[in-house]
């Protein structure tokens, strides 16, 4: 952070700043995000984030897909947890036309979902690790991701984009062979989070490179209307599966976790600590599938009544959110989606002030941003 | 001697050393693959040979192959002489190693000195580097190197002198020969960690890769480098890596010791020198990497004292020894 006394000395010095351009194909800049820095020697003063290397329209595409039509395209903003996007969509749109969904395909899509927050939360392990200087971690990470990524494809035959999630329940039950495979997982998924845990968690190094770096209090959290891991990493415990439980949420138990000083180590730590969570409601879930429908007939072409809706959830990065305008016709009048990972890297500026370059791309890494829902 | 064969005598010596150099940097670049690979739960290469071993060698000849791109604008003398000077020291200090009691090109009394002396120059190789690229990250990592080398190179030498004194010579083969009774490790091994942190920081390799990160300054100093330009970085990288292990062997480990012959001399050494290299490597693919002020603060605050300390403390036990040995 930007002491006072360096803001000073900053303002009396000349205003001949190196201009630095990160991206957008730059190694870390996760995806195609591009931001000039204004450095002075290595610390940065000033940056100028240049977005929509990605940007593909989607809300506009919205308006002239039918509801259905529109599902694909969902998984595509933050692909890294697609199948959580997905949820809130359906959701929202379950909630408008007032489908009730059988409880077998809420508890499916809670499995699915939190798996899916496990293998986003597992990129985000490589990727500090990367960006921190450390190679190994990353391909130890994506060595277990793997594993969840072969559950899902059993789930949903998909690995990245899914289109699993329906309106009115799940695309496919349970495979047979399926609930063995998740058992062997859960028992050997701790194991290999406790080696994760023991590579970064302790090490002095990493300590050094992320405590007291990209501080963000929690007020200034709330004010940049962060949410998620980042928000929870400032030490505040708000969880949207909590607060307004969705697809049978209430019916687990979990923790929230929550950091306490708001740097980059705490947001590692409760990605961390939430990796453990998801186990726990994967397991709770797991235990006992209710029996029944995986879905409700819906119509091919979905109306949706008059009005407007705005439904959230909670993504892999925060809060996910659909505000939806209906006209009453088979497509939306106007959809706005709200991603975390926008929210995030609007506060980057703020962020960033007096750091290092070194600092920068940690606590860019630490934010977890996927542009594919910053441009939409 | 005629003065031609003076001359071929020179020559062959120079074709043998080269030779050495290069392969021992294929070597350690294949080596380097397969160890981090197991580290990693990967294979490594396993293509080309038997389990991969000509992998290295195919990727020089291919660099060879390569365009040479010289980028617009760049400081042209700086720029094409970079890549020449980072292998003189390697080569200059290949020629003073002791490999065993009489395995050593040449033997000048203060190799020790000469050794240090030439290996500061690479860092100026990589300054010129930063500078001629014509390029930010460049010049970002070229400023990088300068501002570790400040607080590496006065440890690394300092730490040394711990042996030196105990020695009682500054010439490598006199330092090994004085280890008969115990290896230097075990009375210096303060010095030892000293020694091997700062020469990590040398090599640029993690957790002090800081000139060259990749995720931030993308590949700092040798980001506009090509064909085999580049290849000349990568490989006085390796070669540094061995002369450094290899140096740490002479001073701390007794060097070819306990054997005097020859041929198993240089066996054990190179089978020592090996192990400090897997060590890195080992630690290569553990840590993250540091900050460049963090590494600053550590070098400064850390191992400067922690090595004039050792100075103090092993002129003071060898002072007392030798008086009482006097009486």
């Amino acid at each position: 952070m930007l002491t006072e006394e360096f803001e000073k000395t900053v303002e009396d010095l000349p205003k001949d700043y190196m201009e630095v351009n990160f991206g957008p194909h730059h190694p870390s800049t996760h995806g195609v995000f591009r931001f000039i820095a204004r450095v002075d020697g290595e610390r940065i003063v000033g940056i100028d984030p240049v977005i929509g290397y990605l940007h593909r329209g989607v809300e506009k595409m919205a308006e002239r897909k039918t509801y259905i039509q529109f599902k694909p395209l969902v998984d595509r903003l933050d692909y890294t947890g697609a199948l959580l996007n997905e949820l809130c969509y359906c959701q929202a749109l379950e909630k408008m036309a007032e489908i009730e969904v059988p409880e077998r395909a809420q508890a499916i899509r809670v499995i699915s979902a939190e798996l899916n927050r496990i293998c986003a939360h597992l990129i985000f392990y490589g990727a500090i690790g990367l960006e921190a200087g450390a190679f190994t971690p990353f391909l130890f990470s994506f060595a277990e991701r793997e594993k969840a990524l072969q559950l899902l494809e059993m789930l949903a035959g998909g690995r990245l984009t899914f289109n699993y999630i329906t309106i009115g329940g799940v695309r496919k039950d349970i495979p047979n062979g399926f609930k063995s495979e998740l058992e062997k997982f859960l028992s050997i998924f701790p194991k290999r989070l406790k080696v994760f845990e023991d590579l970064f968690t302790g090490n002095e190094i990493f300590k050094s490179r992320t405590q007291g770096i990209g501080v963000i209090k929690m007020e200034d959290a709330f004010d940049w209307a962060m949410s998620g891991p980042t928000l929870r990493g400032s030490g505040a415990r708000f969880d949207i599966r909590k607060a307004e439980p969705y697809s049978g949420y209430e019916k687990y138990d979990f923790d929230i976790p929550a950091g306490e000083n708001g740097d980059v180590y705490d947001r590692y730590l409760v990605r961390m600590a939430e990796m453990r969570q998801s186990l726990r409601i994967i397991e709770q879930a797991a235990e006992d599938i209710p029996s029944g429908d995986i879905q409700v007939k819906v119509p091919k072409v979905l109306k949706l009544p008059e009005g407007e809706i705005y439904y959230r959830n909670e993504g892999t990065k925060g809060e996910i959110g659909f505000y939806i305008i209906s006209d009453g016709g088979k497509t939306p009048y106007r959809m706005k989606i709200r991603t975390p990972s926008f929210s995030h890297l609007s506060a980057l500026g703020f962020v960033l002030k007096g750091a290092y370059i070194a600092d920068a791309i940690v606590i860019l890494g630490s934010f977890d941003t996927v542009m594919g829902s910053v441009d939409r | 001697m005629v003065w031609w064969l003076v001359f071929l005598w020179a020559l062959l010596k120079l074709v043998i050393a080269v030779g050495f150099v290069l392969v021992t940097a294929l070597i350690l670049i294949y080596m380097l693959r397969k160890v981090m690979g197991r580290m990693q739960y990967r294979m490594g290469p396993r293509h080309h040979g038997p389990h991969g071993v000509f992998q290295t060698m195919f990727d020089a000849v291919k660099l060879l192959g390569k365009e040479n791109i010289i980028p617009k604008d760049v400081d042209k003398w700086p720029y094409l002489w970079a890549p020449v000077i980072v292998f003189v020291p390697s080569l200059t200090i290949f020629a003073l190693l002791p490999f065993a009691e009489k395995i050593v090109a040449t033997n000048i009394e203060i190799s020790l000195f000469f050794v240090f002396a030439i290996m500061g120059i690479s860092t100026i190789s990589l300054i010129m580097a930063g500078w001629g690229s014509n390029n930010k990250y460049a010049l970002l990592g070229g400023l990088r190197s300068a501002a570790q080398m400040m607080s590496y190179e006065i440890p690394l030498i300092l730490s040394a002198i711990g042996v030196v004194i105990m020695a009682g010579s500054m010439n490598l083969v006199e330092i090994v020969r004085a280890q008969q009774n115990i290896y230097y490790i075990v009375p210096q091994a303060v010095a030892f960690f000293v020694f091997m942190t700062s020469a990590l920081a040398e090599l640029n390799h993690t957790p002090f890769d800081i000139p060259e990160a990749e995720s931030e300054i993308v590949a700092g100093f040798n980001i506009e480098y090509s064909g085999f330009r580049f290849a000349s970085f990568f490989l006085a990288e390796f070669v540094n890596l061995f002369i450094i292990c290899a140096l740490a062997t002479i001073l701390f480990l007794g060097g070819w010791l306990p054997f005097t012959n020859p041929v198993y001399g240089t066996l054990f050494f190179l089978f020592k020198t090996y192990i400090l290299i897997f060590v890195t490597m080992w630690i290569r693919s553990t840590f993250p990497r540091f900050r460049l002020d963090q590494f600053m603060n550590f070098g400064w605050k850390l191992l400067l004292p922690l090595s004039l300390v050792n100075i103090f403390v092993t002129g003071t036990v060898v002072l007392v020894v030798d008086n009482i040995r006097g009486l």
